[in-house]
């Protein structure tokens, strides 16, 4: 299971203030406490700078990567921002995202090419959000197609299913879900990767909904999530969730969690 | 004269409750204006207000919505003459380069509950494609939402291109998305913003004086 951390995103108003102030103590912080939460990628996102973002985004990958020896996953649609982050990143990064929206899609080529990366591919289609399970499908298997074709491998390429509120549309759950789990079946080798904060958009008690979508989405073959990984709650679901698919062998990560009262109180 | 029934019903998105109380009022020979403005649009307001207090969701909200719309078809066959009065069209996008849509589709759904008429442009809707909706349908509002940070600077564009084409000065633009602020509604010199469905309602009145 590969965990991204969502923590380092501009959208959230103290990280926010942290790079406008270029306040590296804190931005490391938060890396550290997301690393030793069992991160396996640092997410940096300075999206909402937009213009300035070129320039925050390097700043983030090198303020993270003096404090922590993790990769991160570089999150922004910007061809820009992502050559120079991926300019001053230590060890392979990995980049989200990529789509088949033709504009895009020609655009990111040259940055995916340019040196070995991971790369987060987006169940999007060319003119509009998927709403089956099929129209997902559909994209995963031309984004693979794609992507193999100019030399990714299969584990380097983490499909996002894109999951949408089901507080908009009840069969949003059910659509992503079954998505996942006919991607899986197809290929066993690419990791299957979510957000899980939209399933939830619209709803009260909004981690709730996220803790059990995580759970079952895993059961469907998801290998890999962005999420808070400070969140005990979350973590907790997680460990149990993957001990009862057989991701756990005799047990041992739920019961390290156990002693170390990761799981009481959730 | 009052239907107590029928916004109960309305609020609650209870439709077929709903449809049976329009299609009496309206079979009373009650006023469709009326029944639509003191009885379905002062209902939808009632949610809009619960909505922005986080006293209802996003899927209560969506309900109300669709059985007022079920309520206005069962309406619409009586009115005479001039028809219905709206409180002003909004010609509404996704600008371009972006295919998000729920959350302008949500705007949508309650500006037509508050009583507006909704010209619905569409996803990766072009600059061009703004400006000659203006012409076509002489909207009084354009409502753009981009949900991405890249996709942002079109709602500059379409500004800008809506100035060209002289009709600036005559409409009211009202922008919103995830990363989309009030401070750059201002920097791309936008009427408004609106952070959510709600909000977009109340901006809307705002920008026409409308009740």
């Amino acid at each position: 299971m590969i965990i991204v951390g969502e923590l380092i995103n501009t959208s959230r108003k103290r990280i926010e203030k942290a790079v406008r102030e270029q306040d590296a103590a804190f931005i490391q912080q938060i890396a550290k406490a997301q690393a030793e939460a069992g991160a396996d990628y640092i997410d940096v996102n300075a999206g909402t700078f937009l213009e300035k973002e070129e320039a925050y985004l390097p700043w983030l990958v090198q303020t993270v990567q003096a404090a922590v020896a993790l990769p991160c996953c570089l999150d922004s649609p910007n061809p820009a921002a992502l050559n120079k982050a991926m300019s001053v990143h230590r060890g392979v990064p990995l980049i989200n995202s990529i789509s088949l929206e033709t504009d895009r899609y020609d655009q990111m080529l040259p940055v995916i090419t340019r040196a070995p990366c991971k790369l987060v591919a987006l169940c999007m289609g060319q003119t509009a959000m998927p709403t089956t399970s099929q129209e997902r499908v559909l994209a995963a298997e031309q984004l693979i197609d794609a992507l193999v074709r100019v030399g990714i491998d299969l584990p380097d390429i983490f499909i996002d299913p894109l999951v949408q509120p089901v507080s908009v549309d009840t069969r949003m759950g059910t659509a992503a879900l079954s998505a996942i789990g006919a991607i899986r079946e197809r290929h066993p080798q690419v990791n299957i990767i979510c957000g899980l904060s939209n399933i939830s958009f619209g709803l009260p008690e909004r981690r709730l909904i996220n803790r059990y979508f995580l759970a079952l989405a895993l059961g469907k073959g998801l290998s890999a999530a962005i999420l808070d990984p400070t969140d005990r709650a979350m973590s907790a679901a997680l460990k149990t969730a993957r001990m009862l698919l057989d991701q756990d062998e005799y047990c041992s990560d739920y019961i390290e969690a156990y002693e170390g009262g990761i799981l009481s109180n959730t | 004269m009052t239907y107590k029934a029928l916004s109960e019903a309305v609020i609650k998105g209870d439709v077929n409750q709903a449809k049976a109380e329009t299609q009496k009022a309206a079979d009373g020979g009650a006023d469709p204006q009326h029944v639509l403005d003191d009885c379905l649009i002062a209902a939808m307001d009632v949610v809009g207000e619960k909505f922005a207090q986080g006293a209802m969701f996003v899927p209560q909200m969506l309900r109300s919505a669709k059985t007022m719309q079920a309520c206005v078809a069962v309406l619409k066959p009586h009115f005479r003459g001039g028809g219905m009065t709206t409180k002003g069209k909004v010609i509404l996008g996704t600008v371009k380069g972006d295919l998000h849509d729920i959350g302008k589709n949500l705007v949508a759904m309650m500006l037509e509950g508050a009583g507006f008429q909704i010209v619905d442009l569409g996803v990766d809707v072009a600059p061009e494609a703004f400006v000659k909706a203006v012409h076509e349908e002489n909207g009084q509002v354009v409502g753009m939402s981009a949900l991405l940070s890249t996709t942002m600077p079109a709602m500059a564009e379409t500004v800008k291109a809506l100035e060209n084409a002289g009709k600036r000065k005559e409409l009211k633009i009202m922008i919103g998305g995830a990363p989309v602020t009030a401070e750059y509604a201002d920097r791309i010199g936008a009427d408004s913003y609106a952070p959510d469905a709600g909000t977009a309602v109340t901006e809307a009145k705002k920008l026409l004086n409308a009740q």
